[in-house]
C-alpha cells in the first residue's frame, strides 16, 4: 500500500539528454523517454547496446543530474541498485559490505533469511576477492535488497555469467521479489531474462532512447518456464522494434 | 631466516675488515658493543635517543598529516592542485639543508624550527605519493557510496582510505628512513643533545668506535619501529588482499 501524500509510482520523463562528446560535439543520448510504473511492479526496459539504456538508469539512480526532464520516484525514493559489476569493497567482508548499506536507525534486517535464499550463509566472513563473479553478484543483490529499496534498479546483472549461473540467479531474484513485493526497474538486452522477470517490457529504441512499446507480461509468476517464456517472446516478433534483440 | 643469515654474514665481513685495518680508523664489532654499552651505562645514549625519537615522532606526524591532507585536496581537485604544484616543486627540489639554515635563521635556534625544517623536507614526498593515491581513486566505487547513501565519514572510512592505505603505508615507509637521516642534520647544525648532537662530538674526538655505537644502535632502533609497528599496520590494512604466491 503507498503511503499517504507519497508518490505510488515510479515516473520517469526524460525530454533530453545530451552528452558532449570527447570532440566537444553534442550527442543526443535520450529523447522524449516516459515511463511510468506503479508501485510494487517489476519493469524490464529492453533495447539495442548502447541504446542508452544504463544512461537512463544513471539518471533515476540520481548519479546524472543534468538533464532536461522530471523524476518521481516510489515511497521515500531509498535506492537499491545492482551495478553491471559487483562494486563491492574488497577491504571489508561479504557481510560487513552488506551491513553498510543499512541506516543505524532502521530496525536490523534479517541477514541469515536473506543469505538463506541467496546461497551465501557460508561465505559471510569472506572477503570478495575469494568469491566468483556469480557469488559476488549474489552479495551485489543481497546489499540492494537488505535495506528494504522502495525502488531496486539492476544494470544487467546477470552479464557475462555462464547460463546454468545467470539462470539460477535468476530464480533467486525472483524469489527475493516474492518473498517482499518491490518497485523495481531492470535493464537488459536479453528478452527472456525480461519476460521471466518482469511484469512489464519495455522496449526502448535505438540512440535517441525512448520507449517504443510498453508489454505486460501475461504469463503467471511460477509458470514461467523456459518453454513458456519462448512461446511468448515468438509472440511478441511484431511488437519489437529493428531487429537488433535476440 | 634468511635475514638474520645475511645479518650474520655481514657483521662478519665487518670484523674481517676490522681486522686488516687500524683499530681507530675501523673498530671490529666487539669494541663498538662495548662502547655502546659504556654509553648506554655511564654516558648519555638513552637521553639522545629520546630526544631524537621525539623530533623524528612530531617531525613524521607533523609531514605526515600535512601531506595527506594536502595530497588528498590536490588529487581531488584541479584548481587545487594548479594553485599547489609550483610551492610543491620548489619544496621538491630545495636541497633540505637549504631548508635547515633558513629555518634556523629565520625562527631561531628553536625546538620549533627544528621539528619545522624536518617535517617540510619530508612533506612533499606525502604530498606526491598520496596525490597519486587520490588521482587512482575508483569512481565506480564512489558512485555506490552516493546511491546507498552513505554519508562523508562512512564513505571516508569504508571507501575513500582503504584505497589509499597503500600510499599511506609507501610514504609512511620512506617517510621514516628520510626523517630520522634529515633530524640528524639538524642536530648536528643546531640542538643542544640527540643523536646527531652526539656524532658531532665524537666526530670532533675522532671517535669512530662511538660514533658506530650511535650510529648503529639507532639504524637498529628504526628496525625494530619498521617490523613492529610499520610492517603489522601494513599487513593490516592489506589482510582482505589475495596472497601472492
Amino acid at each position: 500500500m503507498p503511503t499517504a501524500g507519497a508518490p505510488a509510482q515510479l515516473e520517469i520523463t526524460i525530454a533530453s539528454k545530451v552528452y558532449r562528446s570527447p570532440r566537444g560535439a553534442p550527442v543526443e543520448v535520450v529523447r522524449g523517454f516516459e515511463l511510468r510504473l506503479p508501485a510494487g511492479r517489476f519493469g524490464a526496459l529492453i533495447g539495442p547496446s548502447g541504446c542508452g539504456k544504463t544512461t537512463i538508469l544513471r539518471i533515476v539512480a540520481g548519479l546524472i543530474t543534468q538533464f532536461d526532464g522530471k523524476l518521481t520516484l516510489p515511497g521515500a525514493g531509498r535506492l537499491g541498485v545492482v551495478f553491471q559489476e559487483p562494486r563491492l569493497l574488497p577491504w571489508r567482508s561479504v557481510e560487513d559490505n552488506i551491513r553498510l548499506v543499512l541506516d543505524p536507525a532502521m530496525p536490523p534486517p534479517d541477514l541469515d533469511a536473506l543469505f538463506a535464499v541467496l546461497g551465501l550463509g557460508e561465505h559471510r566472513r569472506h572477503y570478495p576477492g575469494e568469491l566468483s563473479l556469480g557469488l559476488a553478484r549474489r552479495v551485489a543483490i543481497a546489499r540492494a535488497f537488505v535495506i528494504s529499496p522502495d525502488l531496486l534498479l539492476l544494470d544487467e546483472p546477470f552479464v557475462s555469467l555462464d547460463n546454468a549461473t545467470a539462470s539460477r540467479l535468476r530464480a533467486e531474484l525472483a524469489a527475493l521479489c516474492a518473498r517482499r513485493p518491490v518497485t523495481a526497474l531492470l535493464v537488459t538486452h536479453d528478452l527472456d531474462e525480461a519476460i521471466e522477470l518482469a511484469d512489464t517490457l519495455f522496449f526502448v529504441s535505438a540512440r535517441p532512447a525512448r520507449v517504443v512499446s510498453e508489454v505486460p507480461v501475461t504469463i503467471p509468476r511460477g509458470e514461467r518456464t523456459p518453454e513458456a517464456v519462448a512461446r511468448f517472446r515468438a509472440g511478441l516478433k511484431g511488437l519489437m522494434p529493428g531487429n537488433e534483440l535476440k | 631466516m634468511i635475514k638474520l643469515a645475511s645479518l650474520a654474514a655481514l657483521v662478519a665481513l665487518w670484523a674481517l675488515a676490522a681486522s686488516f685495518s687500524a683499530p681507530r680508523l675501523v673498530p671490529g664489532p666487539l669494541p663498538v658493543f662495548f662502547a655502546f654499552l659504556d654509553e648506554l651505562r655511564h654516558g648519555d645514549l638513552l637521553l639522545h635517543f629520546t630526544a631524537t625519537l621525539l623530533r623524528v615522532a612530531a617531525a613524521f606526524s607533523l609531514a605526515m598529516a600535512l601531506g595527506v591532507a594536502l595530497g588528498y585536496a590536490m588529487g581531488r581537485s584541479r584548481t587545487i592542485d594548479k594553485a599547489g604544484d609550483p610551492l610543491l616543486i620548489l619544496l621538491l627540489n630545495l636541497p633540505a639543508l637549504v631548508v635547515i639554515i633558513l629555518a634556523y635563521v629565520w625562527i631561531g635556534l628553536t625546538e620549533v624550527a627544528a621539528i619545522a625544517a624536518v617535517a617540510l623536507n619530508k612533506l612533499p614526498n606525502v604530498v606526491v605519493t598520496v596525490r597519486e593515491g587520490a588521482r587512482a581513486l575508483d569512481p565506480a566505487l564512489d558512485e555506490m557510496g552516493r546511491v546507498f547513501r552513505f554519508t562523508r565519514a562512512k564513505a571516508l572510512r569504508h571507501i575513500v582510505v582503504p584505497q589509499l592505505a597503500p600510499y599511506f603505508a609507501a610514504s609512511a615507509r620512506s617517510g621514516l628512513s628520510i626523517v630520522w637521516k634529515i633530524v640528524l642534520v639538524v642536530e648536528l647544525l643546531g640542538r643542544p643533545n640527540g643523536v646527531g648532537f652526539a656524532l658531532n662530538t665524537y666526530f670532533q674526538l675522532f671517535d669512530v668506535t662511538r660514533i658506530l655505537a650511535y650510529a648503529l644502535s639507532f639504524v637498529a632502533v628504526m628496525l625494530v619501529i619498521e617490523n613492529f609497528l610499520v610492517q603489522p599496520l601494513e599487513r593490516h590494512a592489506n589482510r582482505w588482499r589475495p596472497r601472492a604466491a
